[in-house]
């Protein structure tokens, strides 16, 4: 039995235990987010996707992100109040993120240049919103190689036991998942350097550009049962080599 | 206690014969809770020997009780059965307590003596006890704890068997939701509706979690440890009969969350548990009834928000207590992903009363019509832990609805050191802070909501004049900054935040537009954080705006502390036709500041005061001024 409700008077289905966030972004309806993807578990904990939901009498201000959708709810996903509230929780995060474009560009459409509270005093790393969007994406892809630490007003992200971790195969994924760009990552031809630990590269047999990780083409090959050659050629490369057998079968 | 009772039968028989049993002459109770920190452990173990030593073991039996109320005159001493209340007690008065005793005759020197010098005997007499409602802590200075036989003398367990074998658990139910029980731990949540929906909802193999929440964070509170501490037997029971009613037939499983700061209470808890099985109050088919149940005790880790229901959950998981979103409810999903039915100490201990004596009885206690309507008023006694500026701090029970008056006056005995009241703060550090023309409203859930605070799960702050309450606020955002999880923008940067422009308004750099912000900010955090930590954070902040607001404008306007507390906002001077040249300040200020020859008028060279106030509180001649 699909789920019935509506968002801004418009009649919509879902699955149940869907989120109402990818609910609404499927039929179109655009509500911002900072640290929601539909690949992790939603956490809400940017603040931003607010949206108001209707249930019965009872009318609500709520995330929508890790809101499970409900038959018969009725949800805006506007209003002065929606804005008001949106525009103060980005308020506070360009004061946290100053330097973050994303964050700048979310926060002049709701009117916030510049934010009235001064550099976060605690900020172990430069612009990092907490989102934990890292976290998640690491935890989900089965490394558990960040983790949060702490609480209120000392919370960080870190590495488990405060050490780099050994599970860490420098993927990258925490980095290319933060809206904010604040983890620091810098590639060589050779080597990957994140979270305190350098990771060395395979090279692709062809052009000799860097593929992966070592270490991650081992995790990925023994996880996911790939054939061991299977990034030995970087993915430009076997594009190449694709299309130049489908230009033999055609001419 | 020899085998476990088979049945309610065998039960009611114990009991009988228990209560017809002959005492001893004399039972000698001493506090052995916070009064600990006066020496009372030592008391216990002195009086024991003293016992032994002068061979009257078959004349006095001495225990060791949970906090006993009036902790402000601790250690406490009741002498029964005549109800005797000593006070104060000293290793130096084992002796005279005991031939006092002995004799029959009252230990004059250690009674209570009000302001007026009058005497007290009996501890029902005493003006704190005798404005109380005590019926959760009735027998806080009657049994010990860590005797199942005096829960049972006094009819402990009694409310079990009769849940048991006369009422079918949906009975217990409709009892619960009838009497208008509301959770003790904060939201007052209807007891008995709660308990429904638990029982309503699917489990797949029938396990249903019956939880006792006893992380008891707020700082200043102990209502949960003296219940745990002074008589653990009535939660255990209130959570067998909830296990009964929610989880039988099927599998009920109990937990206890309880701090792992509160030692005591953990070891205590820990015996009765072990007494309620070895009595078979616990364990397989109990009483005979069929329900099998036993309860596990979870040491909290300390961290405040583990108290908030998801996060507890979260927590005996093993996994960092944080909250989550909670459209469905943890009844349906809780623990584990099963229906979990989680209620206070407080609540848990309120149930074997209720069935005990019935909901007429209940009902006739408090405010409001909850017949047709649980959420229509607030039922039985609320305890409360009475601290700061009054006279009698600790623990008091009253019925809901009595006004904050008679709380701080009749019980608390007025403000400490001819002082002025200035404010009541209610319901811990996310409650709201009262002002003087709200003395005489009544203490109930939905009043002190209404008036922009909140029961909390029962902390009572009492300021007086030299309170500045923009301090006061500062001091619980303060608190909620360093305690929140963390998850919430709002929330957790809010409160930084937050702080932050309180700083600046106590320190002399606020604005009215620093106001003007303050507020629309606490409105964002109380209205898109995630969980009642965060969405009740600025109760004291918004509290105090709306009813102390002349005293963030003195801030703001004219750099002015009225309470003279903010430090950068006053100064010491010495009134020079007052000061006689004693030297005893400029000998005690810390920073060496203050100048003069002796007998000629001394003055403060200002640039090096920090404002200590030493100076002020040495002065003999009263001719130091702040300002
Ligand atoms: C931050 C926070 C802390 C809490 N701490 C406690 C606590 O220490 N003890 C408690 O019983 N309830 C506490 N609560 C309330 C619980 O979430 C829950 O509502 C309560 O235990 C339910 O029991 P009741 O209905 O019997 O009151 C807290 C709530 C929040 C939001
Ligand atoms: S680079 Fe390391 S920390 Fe980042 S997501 Fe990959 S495994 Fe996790
Ligand atoms: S590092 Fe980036 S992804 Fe991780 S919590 Fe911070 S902002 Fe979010
Ligand atoms: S409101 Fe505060 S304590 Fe609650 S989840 Fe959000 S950050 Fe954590
Ligand atoms: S307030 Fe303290 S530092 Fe200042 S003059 Fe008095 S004693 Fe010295
Ligand atoms: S203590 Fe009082 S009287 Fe003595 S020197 Fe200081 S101000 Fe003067
Ligand atoms: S996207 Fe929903 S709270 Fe961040
Ligand atoms: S702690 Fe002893 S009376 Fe309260």
């Amino acid at each position: 039995m699909p789920i019935r409700f509506k968002i801004n008077d418009v009649a919509v289905e879902a699955k149940p235990g869907e989120g109402l966030l990818d609910v609404a972004r499927r039929n179109g309806f655009s509500i911002p987010s900072l640290c929601h993807l539909e690949s992790v578990p939603a956490i809400g904990a940017c603040r931003i996707c607010l949206v108001e939901v209707r249930r019965g009498r009872r009318s609500k201000l709520t995330t929508s992100c890790n809101y499970e959708v409900l038959d018969g709810i009725e949800v805006s996903t506007d209003s002065p109040e929606i804005r008001r509230h949106r525009a103060m929780n980005l308020e506070l995060l360009l004061a946290r993120a100053p330097s973050s474009e994303a964050i700048r560009k979310l926060a002049a459409q709701y009117g916030v240049s510049q934010p009235r509270f001064g550099p976060i005093k605690y900020n172990p790393l430069p612009n990092c919103i907490l989102c934990e969007l890292c976290v998640r994406a690491c935890t989900e892809l089965g490394h558990h190689a960040l983790t949060t630490v702490g609480r209120g007003d000392r919370k960080r992200i870190g590495l488990p036991f405060n050490k780099p971790a050994d599970t860490c195969v420098g993927c990258g994924a925490c980095a290319s998942v933060c809206p904010t760009h604040c983890i620091p990552m810098t590639d060589t031809l050779t080597k990957r350097a994140i979270w305190g630990q350098k990771h060395d590269f395979v090279r692709c047999s062809e052009c000799g550009a860097p593929v992966i990780t070592k270490k991650h083409r081992d995790h990925a090959i023994a996880t996911k049962g790939l054939p061991e050659d299977y990034y030995d050629v970087c993915q430009s490369c076997k594009q190449i080599a694709t299309s130049q057998r489908f230009a033999a079968i055609v001419w | 206690m020899t085998s476990p009772f088979k049945n309610a039968a065998e039960l009611e028989k114990h009991q009988k014969q228990l209560q017809g049993q002959k005492q001893l002459p004399s039972t000698i109770a001493v506090c052995t809770s916070g009064c600990v920190a006066y020496g009372a452990n030592r008391l216990v173990d002195a009086f024991t020997k003293a016992v032994k030593s002068r061979k009257i073991g078959d004349q006095v039996r001495i225990i060791a009780t949970g906090c006993q109320g009036f902790c402000e005159r601790g250690p406490l001493v009741v002498v029964h059965p005549q109800e005797w209340f000593y006070e104060k007690v000293d290793g130096k008065d084992i002796n005279d307590i005991l031939d006092s005793a002995l004799k029959g005759k009252v230990l004059k020197r250690l009674l209570h003596k009000d302001a007026k010098g009058k005497t007290y005997q009996k501890e029902s007499e005493v003006p704190f006890y005798r404005n109380q409602k005590r019926l959760l802590l009735a027998q806080n200075s009657r049994i010990d704890p860590c005797s199942i036989d005096d829960y049972l003398r006094a009819g402990g367990y009694a409310a079990l068997a009769k849940a048991l074998t006369k009422m079918a658990p949906e009975e217990v139910i409709e009892q619960i939701t009838a009497s208008g029980l509301r959770g003790r731990g904060g939201g007052g949540f209807p007891a008995g509706v709660k308990w429904k929906s638990c029982r309503a909802a699917a489990s797949k193999n029938g396990v249903r979690y019956i939880i006792c929440n006893a992380d008891e964070g707020d700082p200043g509170a102990f209502m949960d440890r003296a219940l745990i501490e002074g008589n653990p037997h009535s939660v255990i029971e209130g959570m067998i009969i909830g296990a009964w009613a929610v989880g039988h037939p099927g599998k009920p499983q109990g937990f206890v969350y309880i701090r792992n700061e509160y030692p005591l209470a953990v070891e205590r808890l820990g015996i009765a548990l072990e007494q309620a099985r070895a009595a078979g109050l616990l364990g397989k088919n109990i009483l005979g009834s069929g329900l099998n149940f036993d309860i596990q005790v979870n040491r909290g880790g300390g961290a405040f928000v583990c108290g908030e229901s998801t996060a507890l959950m979260a927590s005996i998981e093993g996994d960092v207590g944080r909250p989550r979103a909670k459209h469905i409810h943890t009844v349906e999903v809780g623990l584990n992903g099963k229906p979990s039915n989680l209620n206070n100490v407080e609540t848990w201990a309120n149930v074997p009363l209720i069935i005990d004596h019935g909901v007429k009885w209940f009902t006739k206690i408090g405010t409001g019509d909850v017949s047709d309507n649980p959420w229509g008023g607030s039922k039985g006694t609320k305890i409360f832990a009475l601290v700061g500026k009054v006279k009698n701090t600790g623990l008091v029970e009253v019925p809901m609805g009595a006004t904050l008056r008679e709380i701080i006056y009749d019980i608390g005995g007025g403000i400490r050191d001819g002082k002025k009241f200035k404010a009541v703060q209610t319901g811990g550090p996310s409650g709201g802070c009262l002002p003087e023309s709200k003395l005489d409203v009544p203490v109930d859930f939905d009043t002190l909501v209404q008036e922009g605070s909140m029961m909390g799960s029962g902390g009572m702050i009492v300021m007086d004049e030299d309170t500045c309450m923009v301090d006061v606020a500062k001091y619980f955002v303060g608190f909620l900054k360093f305690e929140s999880c963390g998850n919430c923008t709002s929330c957790r940067d809010g409160l930084i935040r937050l702080h932050e422009l309180l700083e600046d308004i106590t320190t002399g750099r606020g604005s009215e537009a620093t106001i003007q912000l303050i507020e629309d900010l606490a409105e964002t955090v109380r209205a898109s954080s995630l969980c009642a930590l965060g969405t009740s954070a600025v109760n004291p902040l918004q509290s105090t705006l709306r009813y102390f607001r002349d005293e963030y404008l003195a801030h703001v306007q004219d750099q002015r502390c009225p309470a003279k507390v903010c430090k950068e906002l006053i100064t010491f001077t010495i009134d020079a036709k007052k000061c006689n040249g004693c030297t005893l300040c400029a000998k005690r200020c810390p920073q060496d500041t203050i100048e003069g020859k002796k007998k000629k008028p001394y003055t403060i060279i200002q640039d090096n005061c920090i404002k200590c106030g030493i100076c002020m509180d040495v002065c003999q001649q009263d001719a130091v001024i702040v300002q």
